[in-house]
C-alpha cells in the first residue's frame, strides 16, 4: 500500500435514536480501490456521507476523525470543506434516475462544478463538459450536452454523474452502489469505466457495494461492515479465497458467482435467526444473534478490528484464536 | 431550436383549446344576463322619473332590445364576428372605447399585484422552508395565515389608514395626482406611488397562498437526491437554493398562478372601488347597476380573454421551467 490518502478512524455516527455506525475505521491509499461491503442498513452510505460531511441534519458525529491529505475533515470549517467537495473528493450515488436535476441540461450540471472550482467561463466549461461526456463514453457528446436528464437511460445518467464527479480530477471518488440500479451488462460497463478513469486520472476509489461478486474483479482491498462496525479487512484476493469472519463467510456463500468455490450452502444466512436491525442493541459482538460459533465471551463487548497477520484485520476473537493455533501448528 | 419547437407546440395546443372556451363563455354570459330582471331602458326610465309606453318601446327598439333573445344573441355574435362589441346604450359610445379607456389601468394593477404576490410569496415561502420548525417559520406562518383570512377590502382600508392618513406616505386613491402636470420620470413615480397600496391589498391574499405553496414545495424539493448531488459538488447553500431548489419548487406554484388570475380580476372590482381606481372592475360594477349589458358583456368577454392569455403565458412559463412538459 502506498501513502494513506484517506484515514477514517473510530468513526461513530449517532442519531437521536441509535448509533448506526460505531467505532469504524479503515484507510484508502493513493490510487487504490477499496470496496466497502455490507448488507443493506449496515451504514455504508452514512460512512460515505460522513466523509463528505453531508450527513442528514439529525445525525451527529459522536467521535472519530477523518484524515485526508494531512487534514482532519471533521475539523475543517464549512467553507473549506466546500472546496474539498467536488474538487478533491467527489461522490456518485446509487440512484442515477433521481440524482440529476430534472430542469437543467446535463451540460449545465457538469459545467456547474467546473465553473465553481476551476473558475472556467461558461463557454470553456461547456467545451470541457463535452470532452468529459466523451471521456465517459457517451455517444454524440456535443448533442447530449444539451439534453435534459429525462431523455437519458439509467446507464447514461450514471455516466453523466461520473463525468460530473471526475470533472475536477478529484483525488478520491466515492461511488455509493453505483451499479445497483442498473442491469448486469451495464453494471460491468460502468465499473470498467470507473476503473479506467481511476487509472487515467490517478484517483483512489471507494467502491460501496453489497455485492461481493464485483469485489474480486475491481477492488484492491475490502472492508466488510456489519451493523456499523468493521468485521474484517483484507486484500481482495485473500479475503475471497479465505474469508475468516463468520459474516464474511455467510456473505460469500450467498453470493451466486462465487458459491461454486465454497462449501457453504447458499442461503445459510437465512437460517440464522435475527436481522441487522436487532443487532444494534446487543452489548457484545453485533453478529452474535446470527452467529453459529458464538461464545459467551462474545456477548460482553464488541470486538475491535485487530491485525492478526500482515494486511489482514479481523474482529472475531474466537476465529483469531483458532487462526493463531493453526499458524503455530504449521510453524512447529 | 428543439426547445423553441416544444414551446410552440405547447402554445398551439393552448390556443386551440381556448376558442371553444371563449365561445361558450360568450353565449353563457349573454343568456345569464338576459335572465336578470330589468334592462337599460327600465333604468333610464327610472332616472327620468317617468316614461310613457311609447318612449320605452322606442328606447328598446333603438337598443335592439325589442326582438326575441335568440335573435339578440345572433345579432351580438355577428357584431363580434366583425370585431365590434356593440354600443353602450347608456353613453352612446362604442363599448370598445369605454373598455379601452379602462383596460390599461386594470392591467397595470393586475400585473403589479401578481408580481407582488409572486415575488413576496416565493420569498416568504422559501424563508419559511429554510427555517422550518424554528421561530422565523412560526412567525411568518402566522403572518401568512392573517393575510389569508382577512378580506381584501379591509386590508385596503387599513393600509389607507396607516400609510395615507397616519404616515402620509402614499396617496389614498386615484391613479395619478390630478392637475400636477408631471412628466417623464416624475410622472412614472407618481403613478407607481398610487399603485402600491391597491396592488398590495389585492396581492396579500395570494402572497399567503403562494407562501404556503412555496414552503411545502421547497421542503419537498430539498430532500430530493439531486439537491444532495448539488451539495456534493461543493456548491454553497445559496447557490443550491437558487439553482436547484427554487426552480423545481416553482413548478407547482406556477401551475396555480393561472387559476388564480380570474380571482385576482374579481378581487379588482372591490379594490378598485375602495381606491377609486378607474379600471375595468369599477366599469363592470357600474354597468351592472345601470343594466348596461353591452358594456358588461364586453368586460366579461375581455376578462375571459385576459384569463386565457394569462393561462397561456403560465403554460408557456411552466413548459419553459420544466423540460419534461410535452404535448399530450
Ligand atoms: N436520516 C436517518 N435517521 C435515522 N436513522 C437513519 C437515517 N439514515 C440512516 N439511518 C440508519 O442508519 C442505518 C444505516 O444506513 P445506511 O444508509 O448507511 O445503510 P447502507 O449500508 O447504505 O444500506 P443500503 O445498502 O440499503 O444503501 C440504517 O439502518 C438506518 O437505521
Ligand atoms: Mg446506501
Amino acid at each position: 500500500m502506498t501513502a494513506k490518502l484517506l484515514d477514517v478512524s473510530s468513526l461513530t455516527i449517532a442519531f437521536p435514536r441509535g448509533t448506526p455506525v460505531a467505532d469504524f475505521g479503515f484507510a484508502i491509499g493513493e490510487g487504490e480501490t477499496v470496496a466497502v461491503v455490507g448488507e443493506s442498513g449496515s451504514g455504508k452510505s452514512l460512512t460515505a456521507l460522513a466523509i463528505m460531511r453531508l450527513l442528514p441534519r439529525t445525525a451527529r458525529i459522536a467521535s472519530g476523525s477523518i484524515g485526508f491529505r494531512g487534514r482532519d475533515l471533521l475539523a475543517l470549517p464549512e467553507p473549506d470543506m466546500r472546496k474539498v467537495r467536488g474538487r478533491e473528493i467527489a461522490m456518485i450515488f446509487q440512484e442515477p434516475m433521481t440524482s440529476l436535476n430534472p430542469v437543467l441540461t446535463v451540460g449545465k450540471q457538469i459545467a456547474e462544478v467546473l465553473r465553481l472550482h476551476e473558475g472556467l467561463s461558461a463557454e470553456a466549461a461547456r467545451k470541457r463538459s463535452i470532452e468529459l461526456l466523451d471521456l465517459v463514453r457517451v455517444a454524440d457528446p456535443h448533442l447530449r450536452v444539451d439534453d435534459f436528464p429525462h431523455r437519458l437511460s439509467g446507464g447514461m445518467r450514471q455516466r453523466v454523474m461520473i463525468a460530473m464527479a471526475v470533472a475536477c480530477r478529484p483525488k478520491l471518488l466515492i461511488a455509493d452502489e453505483p451499479t445497483t440500479a442498473l442491469d448486469v451488462t451495464i453494471q460491468a460497463q460502468v465499473l470498467d469505466l470507473l476503473d479506467r478513469l481511476r487509472r487515467e486520472l490517478g484517483m483512489a476509489l471507494m467502491l460501496i457495494t453489497h455485492d461481493l461478486g464485483i469485489v474480486g474483479q475491481w477492488a484492491d482491498r475490502v472492508v466488510v461492515l456489519y451493523a456499523g462496525r468493521g468485521a474484517e479487512e483484507a486484500d481482495a484476493g485473500p479475503l475471497l479465497e479465505d474469508p475468516l469472519h463468520p459474516y464474511t463467510k455467510g456473505l460469500l456463500a450467498a453470493s451466486p458467482r462465487l458459491d461454486a468455490r465454497l462449501h457453504y450452502t447458499a442461503g445459510a444466512l437465512r437460517e440464522i435467526p435475527g436481522s441487522i436491525a436487532t443487532a444494534q442493541r446487543e452489548p457484545g459482538c453485533p453478529f452474535v444473534p446470527r452467529c453459529a460459533m458464538a461464545l459467551p465471551s462474545c456477548r460482553i463487548s464488541p470486538p475491535p478490528l485487530e491485525e492478526i497477520r500482515p494486511r489482514r484485520l479481523l474482529a472475531c476473537p474466537p476465529t483469531a484464536a483458532q487462526e493463531q493455533a493453526n499458524a503455530s501448528a504449521v510453524g512447529r | 431550436m428543439l426547445e423553441n419547437r416544444r414551446l410552440l407546440r405547447v402554445l398551439r395546443r393552448t390556443v386551440l383549446q381556448a376558442v371553444p372556451t371563449i365561445l361558450g363563455i360568450i353565449i353563457l354570459n349573454f343568456l345569464l344576463l338576459k335572465l336578470a330582471p330589468g334592462d337599460a331602458a327600465d333604468v333610464m326610465a327610472g332616472e327620468f322619473g317617468a316614461a310613457t309606453e311609447e318612449t320605452m318601446a322606442m328606447l328598446r327598439q333603438r337598443f335592439g332590445l325589442d326582438v326575441p333573445v335568440l335573435q339578440q344573441l345572433l345579432a351580438y355574435l355577428s357584431n363580434l364576428a366583425q370585431f365590434s362589441l356593440g354600443q353602450s346604450p347608456r353613453y352612446g359610445v362604442p363599448v370598445s372605447e369605454l373598455i379601452g379607456q379602462r383596460l390599461p389601468s386594470t392591467l397595470m394593477l393586475m400585473v403589479m399585484a401578481l408580481a407582488i404576490a409572486f415575488g413576496l410569496g416565493i420569498a416568504l415561502g422559501t424563508a419559511m422552508a429554510l427555517t422550518a420548525g424554528r421561530w422565523p417559520d412560526r412567525v411568518l406562518s402566522l403572518v401568512s395565515l392573517f393575510f389569508y383570512s382577512v378580506p381584501g377590502f379591509w386590508i385596503g382600508l387599513m393600509l389607507i389608514v396607516l400609510f395615507s392618513v397616519k404616515l402620509n406616505w402614499l396617496p389614498s386613491g386615484g391613479q395619478e395626482t390630478i392637475g400636477a402636470g408631471l412628466t417623464g420620470l416624475d410622472y412614472a413615480l407618481d403613478r407607481l406611488k398610487h399603485m402600491i397600496l391597491p396592488a398590495t391589498s389585492l396581492a396579500l391574499f395570494y402572497v399567503a397562498i403562494y407562501g404556503r405553496l412555496t414552503r411545502a414545495a421547497v421542503l419537498e424539493v430539498s430532500s430530493q437526491d439531486y439537491v444532495r448531488t448539488a451539495a456534493a459538488k461543493g456548491l454553497p447553500p445559496l447557490a443550491i437554493t437558487l439553482r436547484h431548489v427554487i426552480r423545481n419548487a416553482l413548478l407547482p406554484v406556477t401551475t396555480l398562478a393561472g387559476i388564480h388570475l380570474g380571482g385576482i380580476l374579481g378581487g379588482a372590482v372591490v379594490i378598485e372601488t375602495v381606491y377609486s381606481w378607474p379600471g375595468l372592475g369599477r366599469l363592470a360594477f357600474e354597468s351592472v347597476t345601470r343594466r348596461d349589458f353591452n358594456v358588461l358583456l364586453g368586460v366579461l368577454l375581455l376578462s375571459s380573454f385576459l384569463v386565457i392569455i394569462a393561462n397561456t403565458l403560465v403554460d408557456l412559463l411552466h413548459a419553459w421551467l420544466d423540460p419534461r412538459v410535452e404535448v399530450r
